[in-house]
């Protein structure tokens, strides 16, 4: 229900915001050589000579049942769900996104099972070692980490990786099912760079969290039940300091499942970010359109998944 | 197989110091007192006084902490201080429990009631969970929860108060420990409810023969449950007696200010005497007696002694002692002159 | 003392806190009924205790009958104007005579504000030039609640829960106020100190003249200070009496259980002495028991608990209850306990 709303209110902003412009997106049909004519007749042919209403109603009965463009003999279809049509790629936009959205969601979960395990892991250790060399160590690590830009780490990975050491071969993107291992060979790289910023924030989001948790009461009643301290740590602290952590996960994964664009820039991914880009270089309006949609749904569907998880983790928040 | 008069718990000059940004915090000077098998001693003392950080540091509860422990304290004649931390973990929530102030903190926010006990049952028994369930359950139902098989299956913060607390003394009672520490167990529950707990703890004990410390600044507690009472100050024991002596013969001039200082309920009086000034820092305490700063009675004692050297804890009659200098003569005057305690 | 009118006059005064549900269109499931009627009077100079356990709306009652809460029905009469009518800035000007002391000495005062500062806040908010200069009058009263006057500069951080309480005791005495409303006072408080502050706001009654409504869950603490004493539970006040009978010759089972309850510090009295425990816990204030609220608890509950709620009525002079069958004869309360209870030797 709220969702249905915040995605009614989302499609209204995100259709305003780029086709209320002040271009003309019927110039933007053809090119530099194009005739006023031709103008015309793909703008008639488009409904942009629609009232802005009637454009919008259109778009929206485009996503759910699909539209015809034109009228007469120069009608084409747009099957649903319909993201519209793309005159700078001769291509229709749902074709576009359905193929460059499977790199994206393969990168996005690969860094993000890596910069989970690996942050958090090493928070708990640090919180353990708290103020000993040890912590002091990954702390300092992690600001590095931390502050370093994801395009410093992944040119110099790709300079040192890739171009001094030849380890791997410069990265060239195929699908897991057509080619398994240069599939591997491409998105580690990618991986790692993205996995090294998110796992350093974790690494101390986890790390407070712990350190929070370990002063509470009922980590003194489980210590004085005789629990080891490992299952201590794992069990009672963890399981108490997992909520903000969930929250940041849940957004930034739905942050880079919008498209992680400047990784897939640097490593050639043909992935959403990278789409949207070429997008807006373009003046493709149809398709920035369309990947806002999709960036902004994955961030409010989040939300959702997230509040779900707070449910199923913190036993009060459920029952009220 | 237990004797009444066995000692069970021994403590011999523990200290307890913490380092923070401020300096060392001498939380615990010296304190020493015996504990026999199905005996409840009391700890009395205000905010800061060490008595809860002392039964801490005997469960090996501070470590990490920065803190420091020395001296020796003896379970069933086992040294605890500066032994292998695991062994005195295996002894924790097995042989020597504890229970706190507010149940519901205290209680893991997540987890079911039920999972919570069979916990601290599995920690220390080989058993499945099945055969821990019922342990549990019958457990819940003797410290008086109705509906178990529901409430097993419940979180904390679906129970009341006394409730919480109930399952908190269920919990640490499942393995039946010979010493159960009570660090102020009814201070956060209403008076009825306190009523219902401080019972449930005499029946319980008197069943199990549990020994038990109990901390509180209640004195109207103290007396309803203790048998000895330790009076602390400053992290040290300045008086200890059997209970009845505490309140109708009590030796030492902080006693004396904390009795006159609390409101009675079966009668009005018309003023209160409260002790003047603020408990001491724990950071520097004077090199004297710690009470001399707010002692009204120091200058009897002549030459300042009381400022400059601190009192021992010294019998003053066979099972009495206190840490103060004044005279036997002198405290059976003020107690007279001032009215203090039961007059002969 | 002939025909003195009551400081403070509450008339079925009603606060309903709201049960909602909903994400953004919310919907007002229920109410936890925290305050269900309460008439009481005070009079000048005197100190009223309000006492009952956690949850009975004794907190909130002594936000409410200050407007610090609007209450959803009822009325406030002070000084013979009525409180709830007042608009917001007339309300603002009669806060000079009636203020609040907080449980929490940690939180209730600003820890940015020195202690100058915020001593002197009631004169600045109110407009008000004291004779001799704000900073003079600041340091009497420092020196008035026990605090030396040169630690005007100081923050509250730098001072002991006790000191802090007496900080915000000379907030609330600056403009003599004719009625403070001391919300659990002294509960944060050591024993030692406790007794420092009860002494000090006695003292200060006397010189001042100030009418009191002491709230408080600490019998013992309450009788000390009390002239009258009102005993509330689930949002109702069961009885209410002069301090002494109240505590002598309670009326109503539930003051009679509660007295009882307390532990006595007097190790022969205490172990030889017979003792109401109550069973069960306090109902759900967002669904009270029907009838009288303490039905459910008590052991002489009959049909007519069940189905009627017994109004205050007044007893004897100036004691008043809520119970179809208050106990009677009950001189030495603490020794003696009904029959037919649950009780132990």
């Amino acid at each position: 229900m709220l969702m249905v709303f915040m995605l009614t209110i989302l499609s209204i902003v995100t259709f305003l915001l780029f086709n209320a412009v002040p271009t003309d997106p019927a110039r933007l049909t053809c090119g530099k050589t194009c005739s006023p004519a031709t103008i015309e007749a793909n703008r008639i042919r488009l409904g942009l000579d629609q009232p802005l209403i009637t454009q919008y109603l259109e778009w929206i009965k485009g996503i759910f049942a699909g539209r015809t463009y034109g009228s007469g003999t120069a009608t084409f279809n747009c099957d649903a769900p319909c993201l519209g049509y793309s005159f700078r790629n001769g291509e229709q936009v749902t074709d576009m996104i359905v193929t460059s959205l499977p790199v994206t969601i393969y990168l996005a979960l690969g860094a993000f099972v890596l910069w989970m395990v690996g942050g958090i892991s090493t928070g708990i250790y640090a919180a353990r070692k708290k103020g000993k060399w040890q912590d002091r160590a990954i702390m300092g690590v992690t600001l590095v980490g931390y502050s370093l830009p994801v395009f410093f780490i992944g040119i110099l990975m790709l300079i040192f990786v890739v171009v001094r050491w030849n380890i791997l071969p410069y990265p060239s993107y195929v699908g897991p099912n057509v080619d398994t291992l240069q599939f591997l060979q491409t998105m580690i790289l990618p991986w790692i760079s993205l996995a090294i910023l998110y796992a350093a924030y974790y690494t101390r989001l986890t790390r407070s969290q712990m350190l929070d948790t370990m002063s509470e009461d009922y980590i003194r009643t489980a210590r004085a039940k005789g629990l080891p301290e490992k299952i201590v740590l794992r069990k009672h602290a963890l399981r108490a300091g997992l909520t903000p952590i969930v929250t940041s996960a849940g957004l930034d994964l739905a942050g880079l499942l919008g498209g992680a664009v400047i990784t897939e820039y640097i490593f050639g991914l043909p992935g959403l970010g990278r789409l949207a880009i070429g997008a807006v270089t373009e003046y493709d309006l149809p398709t920035i359109t369309a990947t806002t949609l999709v960036a902004a749904t994955f961030v409010i569907v989040a939300n959702i998944v997230v509040d779900l998880l707070y449910a199923a983790i913190d036993p009060r928040v459920r029952l009220q | 197989m237990s004797e009444t008069d066995e000692v069970l718990l021994s403590v011999r000059n523990l200290y307890v110091e913490f380092a923070t940004d401020d300096g060392l915090v001498s939380a615990v000077n010296d304190l020493s007192y015996d504990l026999k098998r199905g005996k409840t001693l009391a700890i009395v003392g205000e905010s800061g006084s060490g008595k809860s950080v002392s039964s801490m540091a005997l469960m090996g509860l501070v470590a990490g902490m920065n803190a420091k422990v020395s001296g020796e304290v003896y379970f069933d004649g086992q040294q605890l201080i500066g032994a292998d931390p695991e062994s005195v973990r295996k002894l924790r929530g097995d042989r020597m429990a504890m229970i706190f102030q507010d149940p519901l903190s205290s209680l893991h926010p997540f987890f079911r009631i039920g999972d919570q006990l069979v916990e601290a049952v599995q920690v220390h028994h080989d058993i499945d969970k099945k055969q821990a369930q019922v342990r549990v359950k019958a457990m819940l139902e003797r410290v008086g929860i109705p509906d178990v098989d529901q409430r097993m299956n419940e979180y904390p913060h679906q129970l009341s108060g006394g409730m919480r607390q109930r399952v908190m003394i269920g919990m640490s009672l499942i393995n039946n420990p010979e010493l159960l520490i009570a660090d102020e167990p009814t201070t956060a529950l209403d008076v009825t409810v306190q009523a219902q707990i401080l019972e449930l703890l005499k029946d319980l004990q008197k069943e199990f023969g549990t020994a038990i410390i109990l901390i509180t600044h209640d004195l109207g507690v103290v007396a309803d449950m203790a048998d000895e009472v330790v009076v602390m100050y400053g992290g040290s024991a300045v008086e200890h007696a059997p209970v009845r002596e505490i309140f109708y013969e009590p030796a030492m001039p902080y006693t004396w200010g904390l009795i006159a200082s609390i409101p009675q309920i079966s009668a009005k009086n018309a003023h209160l005497d409260p002790i003047p000034g603020n408990p001491p820092s724990l950071i520097n305490l004077p090199s004297g007696c710690v009470f001399a700063p707010r002692c009204a009675f120091k200058q009897l004692v002549g030459d300042d002694l009381c400022e400059h050297e601190r009192p021992q804890l010294s019998l003053i009659s066979l099972e009495h002692a206190s840490r103060c200098h004044l005279t036997e003569n002198q405290r059976t005057d003020i107690r007279r002159a001032r009215l203090i305690g039961r007059q002969k | 003392m002939t025909q003195v009118s009551p400081i403070l006059k509450v008339s079925n005064l009603v606060k309903h806190f709201p049960i909602t549900s909903g994400g953004i269109f919310q919907r007002t499931t229920g109410a936890v009924k925290a305050v269900d009627g309460i008439s009481l009077e005070v009079f000048p100079g005197e100190t009223l205790g309000l006492v009952g356990e956690s949850g009975c709306g004794k907190s909130t009652a002594g936000r409410t009958v200050l407007r610090l809460l609007e209450p959803t029905s009822g009325s406030i009469e002070f000084e013979g104007q009525n409180l709830i009518k007042v608009s917001k800035r007339e309300l603002v000007f009669m806060r000079r005579e009636m203020q609040m002391i907080f449980q929490d000495p940690y939180s209730s005062l600003n820890p940015r504000a020195t202690v100058g500062d915020i001593i002197s806040a009631p004169f600045q908010v109110q407009g008000v030039k004291p004779v001799g200069g704000l900073r003079s009058a600041v340091g009497d009263l420092m020196e008035r609640v026990g605090l030396n006057p040169e630690h005007f500069n100081r923050y509250p951080n730098e001072f002991s829960g006790g000191q802090r309480q007496r900080i915000g005791i000379a907030r609330a005495i600056a403009l003599q106020p004719k009625l403070i409303v001391c919300d659990e006072p002294v509960s944060a408080l050591d024993v030692s100190i406790q007794a420092q502050i009860l002494n000090l706001l006695a003292e200060i009654q006397k010189d001042f003249g100030i009418a009191y409504v002491f709230v408080a869950h600490d019998l013992s603490v309450v009788r000390h200070i009390s002239d009258r004493v009102a005993v509330m539970y689930l949002g109702q006040i069961m009885e209410s009496a002069p301090s002494e009978l109240l505590y002598t010759e309670p009326l109503h089972p539930y003051t009679h259980a509660l007295l009882s309850a307390i532990p006595i510090p007097d190790p022969d009295l205490e172990r030889n002495r017979e003792r109401i425990i109550l069973s069960g816990d306090l109902p759900s204030p967002s669904n009270p028991p029907a009838g009288c609220v303490f039905n459910t608890r008590c052991w002489k509950a009959e049909d007519k608990c069940r189905s009627e709620r017994p109004v205050l009525r007044e007893i004897s002079m100036g004691h008043q209850v809520a119970c179809h069958f208050p106990e009677q004869n009950l001189i030495e309360t603490i020794s003696v306990a009904p029959t037919g209870t649950d009780f132990i030797a």
